[in-house]
């Protein structure tokens, strides 16, 4: 599964609007998966998760940050994100279903954030890049 | 099964009230078919699926997403009793359309992003959470049946 030519220019259009608000898209996307998720704040037991607590602001805006790297290499997410994989794999080791769930989050957030962007294509593009990202991170898992 | 507190109830009802079915319906259902092609192989008489604007645009696809938008009503006013309220479809969605419970997994998540497109600010990740044990029970619901 690899993104068209299409959906890598609707990617780097929406992108400019969203790295606009990284902050807040990517606090309320950790928001909206611990609240529908709460299994997920099992990874977070050093972190206070409470709406408005600066650990989801630092942790949200590190997270879109990430996803802008992928972003600017569209074409070589996997080099991007290198150093994320191996992160994930040898320390943080989250469970790989979690990445669907965030991804899903992620999606919700910039529905509710862009909604004259947020067409069934542009839907698709995105879905379709998160779950590159989210296989690029679980790549090295064994 | 699932419980609702008092207030998730309110959300999701609060919400479900200012829907409009029809339009929603044709919505979620459209983007079932564009963003996850493969659940195209259901419905092979519908006609024209070849590109966004055929799916988004086609009649059929309407009809059958308000269809199955009512339907989610349904569970709507029954949110403590899904399971017996969606037996019969249960059993339909096994027998006769041997569906493969996934799908009902991936509707629910379109539902939920539609919702989140339609309402904006107002789809607090509360409400989101509300509707998200919502579509997990319908999806529950509509497996149970199966044998």
């Amino acid at each position: 599964m690899s993104l068209t030519k299409a959906e890598r220019t609707t990617i780097l259009s929406m992108w400019d609007k969203i790295s606009s608000q990284a902050d807040a898209i990517g606090t309320q996307a950790l928001e909206r998966l611990f609240a529908s998720y709460p299994q997920t704040k099992t990874y977070f037991p050093h972190f206070d998760l409470h709406p408005g607590s600066p650990h989801l602001h630092m942790h949200g805006t590190k997270v879109v940050a990430a996803l802008g790297d992928a972003v600017k290499s569209i074409d070589n997410i996997a080099g991007a994100l290198a150093k994320l994989s191996e992160l994930h794999a040898y320390i943080l080791r989250v469970d790989p279903v979690n990445f669907k769930l965030l991804s899903h989050c992620l999606l919700v957030t910039v529905a509710s954030h862009f909604p004259a962007d947020f067409t069934a294509d542009a839907h698709t593009a995105w879905d379709k890049f998160l779950s590159i990202v989210s296989f690029v991170l679980t790549e090295k898992y064994r | 099964m699932v419980h609702f507190t008092a207030e998730e109830k309110a959300a999701v009802v609060s919400l479900w009230a200012r829907v409009n079915v029809e339009l929603v319906g044709g919505e979620v259902l459209g983007r079932l078919l564009v963003v996850y092609p493969w659940t195209q192989r259901f419905f092979d008489s519908f006609g024209n699926l070849s590109s966004e604007s055929a799916i988004m645009g086609n009649p059929k696809v309407k009809a059958h997403g308000k269809k199955v938008l009512t339907s989610f009503g349904n569970a709507v006013k029954h949110m403590d009793d899904l399971k017996d309220t969606f037996a019969k479809l249960s059993e339909l969605h096994c027998d006769k359309l041997h569906v493969d419970p996934e799908n009902f997994k991936l509707l629910g998540n379109v539902l939920v992003c539609v919702l989140a497109h339609h309402f904006g600010k107002e789809f607090t990740p509360q409400v989101q959470a509300a509707y998200q044990k919502v579509v997990a029970g319908v999806a529950n619901a509509l497996a149970h049946k199966y044998h």
